[in-house]
């Protein structure tokens, strides 16, 4: 019945809302990679020479690696020596000092993508890290948090201020040459986020970064580090937007989480960059690492994504389980639609005893959308009493996308339980009917059986964001009745 | 008062097949009136081209619902007019919670009315009472909608959205097939609570037993894609005895031809 499948393609046709570019002075390095660009970045940010060796040699390591051709996505070769590795707001004399001295077409960028960050206007409870392409631009609340010694800084200024902390943890969960993405940030990451909790600490409001990318050719390769000292607690989210542009842009980000013992660390990601037009032309190609490692015992570590953007997404937060009885949760959605393609999923490794991992993974895909669960449980040896479960659910709409799911099981200790449970549905035209006969709109119908196929998910986000994340899915789904 | 529901020569297709062909049916407020006729007549498209759904075509003819054009209006916008269908196949849908349906669909027809949505609390109680008439446990609404349902706790399921939406007309499509005897009682008083002077139904059924207590002023049978004959409620109770056979023999010679 080819009436009903374009009828459900249009109801699922969208707009992206976060398209618009910001005609702003940029300071870029011409496009390319080399050792001497390199040098020129650590040097505009004024590095301590560990940092810039730091780089070097992740990238000399990075030279002798191949792009991974693994994972279930397919794209064009990208030309690493045609993107641009630093690209930052002109700052007006020595760059801001405080958020009153950003530029005000800055200020309007993350007003109009719902980010004010002026303090006065900005969310409460919430304190922001902004990133508009390789640099920060501000962040808000951070002298409350000073107070509780707590750091939330952008990465380069820790890496000024605090760069012992950052020469102890980073890579420290995510080495320098772990994988061809990782090894690339490690050598030309321009900025990010950073945040450290004390001893002890339970940090009073949200922490958040909001990525941008905003010029032309450039690539946004972030790195952010989260510690949680002894008994500390934080929550931590994420967000991201891109302009519509025909080329595909990079975005290669590293994530690492340290969870000292009994700390807690829940990380959500809404991530919603450009991911093309209706026929696959343009798009973020979005390639993270991100990875937890709960070094302490009673430690917890949980991933909560919703990943609606980008052409591409290529990945897996993980948590290694080293401290005894630590915990780690992985819930996510991804949404895939028009030419979209997502390889995502997650990995639990199980080193200390009694570990507990749990993983629930929603994937929807639409229109020609490709969609793909890829998930390792590895339980090692010396994990006695390691328990996993995981849930890998799949949602169609229409008949001309695709889901599939990868589970990867190692155990290597006979007193471990791992348990999988896995669906596949399709929101028909049935289904549909059923609920228009009712009075609901299509379009209602839709992101009705949609949020409930993601309620799971949506109930581990913070309050601010699911009320956001289900906005967006609405948005990612909206479209015209035929 | 105009008619509830006006059908001139409907003829309905899918896929080139022609299904009805050639519908004429007036229902006026207060009416109910039972569509009978074999397995494969056209009862169900009959009842799903006047709901909305679009794999089928409509080819030819006309129908008024409340004196205005049915067939240009969108499946919602009838149903929000108070057209209901109780399907002859309830579908399920995951994840979905019955009562959150049921809310959807009740305060999104009191929108199209201008009337205030219903908070939680007024919707719960009005809820309540409704499954108790239809004696079904409160937890059914907190499941997902018909997933895991029974024959009969969807048939039940269906009479409740009814009760609650309180339709204008509404066409129930086999609400009796697969009921126990208990059951098929307790969804006949449900129907029967909403006869009423201002509304008017459509009740398909394959037998009597539905209308020993649903007792109808008119029954139809559908033969073909055609209404063959048409008669009181005594007609039920002959068909009852003798099959279609008969009817058939009597049917038009155009579709015997067939
Ligand atoms: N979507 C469809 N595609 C193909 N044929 C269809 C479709 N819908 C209905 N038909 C055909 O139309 C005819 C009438 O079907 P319909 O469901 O209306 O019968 P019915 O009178 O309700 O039968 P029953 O008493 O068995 O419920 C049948 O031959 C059926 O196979
Ligand atoms: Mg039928």
């Amino acid at each position: 019945m080819d009436t009903d499948t374009t009828h459900i393609d249009e109801l699922i046709s969208r707009e992206y809302a976060h398209g618009f570019v910001t005609d702003i002075e940029a300071d870029s390095v011409p496009p390319g990679l080399s050792e001497d660009v390199i040098r020129l970045i650590s040097a505009k940010k004024n590095e301590p020479p560990f940092m810039l060796e730091w780089r070097l040699d992740a990238y000399r390591h990075w030279l002798t690696m191949r792009e991974p051709d693994w994972s279930s996505i397919g794209h064009p070769p990208i030309d690493y020596q045609d993107i641009v590795y630093y690209s930052a707001p002109k700052a007006k004399k020595d760059g801001p000092k405080s958020l009153d001295e950003v530029d005000p077409e800055l200020l309007r960028v993350y007003e109009k993508l719902g980010v004010p960050l002026k303090e006065r206007e900005a969310l409460a409870g919430v304190a922001v890290d902004a990133v508009f392409d390789s640099v920060s631009v501000g962040t808000t609340f951070k002298s409350r948090l000073a107070e509780l010694g707590i750091i939330f800084c952008a990465f380069s200024e820790a890496v000024q201020e605090h760069p012992e902390l950052v020469r102890q943890y980073l890579g420290s969960v995510v080495p320098r040459g772990d994988n061809f993405f990782a090894a690339l940030n490690s050598a030309v990451f321009t900025d990010g986020s950073f945040c450290y909790i004390p001893k002890g600490v339970r940090c009073p409001m949200e922490l958040s970064t909001y990525f941008r990318i905003n010029a032309k050719d450039s690539g946004q390769f972030e790195r952010t580090l989260i510690i949680a000292d002894e008994g500390a607690y934080v929550s931590y989210l994420e967000g991201c937007t891109a302009p519509m542009r025909d080329e595909n842009q990079l975005h290669a980000a590293v994530v690492e989480l340290v969870a000292l013992e009994r700390a807690h660390i829940k990380y959500s990601t809404v991530q919603n960059w450009y991911p093309g037009d209706r026929d696959g032309k343009g798009g973020i190609y979005n390639f993270v690492t991100k990875r937890g490692d709960c070094r302490g015992a009673h430690s917890h570590i949980a991933w909560t994504q919703v990943e609606t953007g980008s052409a591409i997404t290529w990945k897996y937060p993980s948590c290694i389980l080293r401290g005894d009885n630590s915990v780690g949760t992985f819930h996510s959605v991804a949404l895939t639609n028009h030419r979209q393609q997502a390889d995502t999923g997650t990995k639990m490794i199980h080193i200390g005893r009694n570990t507990r991992s749990t993983i629930v993974s929603k994937g929807i895909s639409a229109g020609r959308g490709s969609n793909a669960y890829r998930g390792l449980v590895k339980v090692l040896k010396t994990a006695e009493g390691a328990r996993n479960y995981t849930q890998c659910d799949s949602l169609l709409v229409g008949d001309r996308c695709a889901a599939h799911t990868f589970p990867y099981i190692e155990v290597r200790n006979p007193t471990a339980k791992v348990e999988h449970e896995a669906s596949t549905s399709r929101i028909g035209e049935e289904q549909l009917f059923y609920c228009r006969q009712r009075g609901l709109s299509a379009e209602d119908a839709v992101s009705m059986i949609v949020n409930g196929f993601c309620k799971e998910v949506f109930k581990e986000l913070p309050m601010e964001f699911a009320v956001e994340a289900q906005k967006l899915l609405g948005v990612s789904l909206e479209g015209s009745v035929g | 008062m105009p008619p509830i529901l006006e059908i001139r020569g409907l003829e309905a297709r899918v896929d080139d097949k022609p299904i009805l062909r050639g519908i004429d049916l007036t229902v006026n407020p207060g009416e109910v009136h039972a569509i009978m006729g074999p397995n494969g007549s056209g009862k169900s498209t009959l009842a799903q081209v006047l709901a909305g759904r679009e794999t089928y075509a409509v080819t030819a003819g006309e129908v008024h619902y409340l004196g205005a054009d049915l067939l240009t209006r969108a499946p919602e916008e009838r149903a929000r007019e108070g057209l209901f269908l109780a399907f002859q196949y309830p579908v399920e849908i995951a994840g979905v919670s019955n009562v959150y349906l049921l809310k959807a669909a009740l305060n999104a027809a009191r929108r199209h009315r201008g009337e205030p949505e219903l908070d939680a609390m007024d919707f719960l109680a009005l809820v309540r009472g409704k499954l108790k008439a239809m004696e079904m446990p409160e937890d059914l609404i907190y499941r997902s909608v018909n997933e895991g349902f029974s024959g009969g706790e969807k048939k039940r399921n269906e009479i409740l959205q009814m009760a609650l939406l309180e339709p204008k007309l509404a066409i129930l499509d086999e609400a009796d097939s697969g009921l126990d005897i208990d059951a098929l009682q307790v969804v006949a008083r449900g129907i029967n609570a909403l006869r009423a002077p201002g509304r008017a139904m459509i009740v398909v059924t394959h037998y009597q037993r539905l209308l020993d207590y649903v007792v109808p002023d008119f029954v139809h049978v559908l033969s073909q894609g055609r209404i063959v004959r048409s008669g009181g409620k005594e007609l039920a109770l002959e068909l009852e005895s003798r099959g279609y056979g008969w009817i058939d023999d009597a049917a038009p010679a155009a579709v015997r031809a067939q």
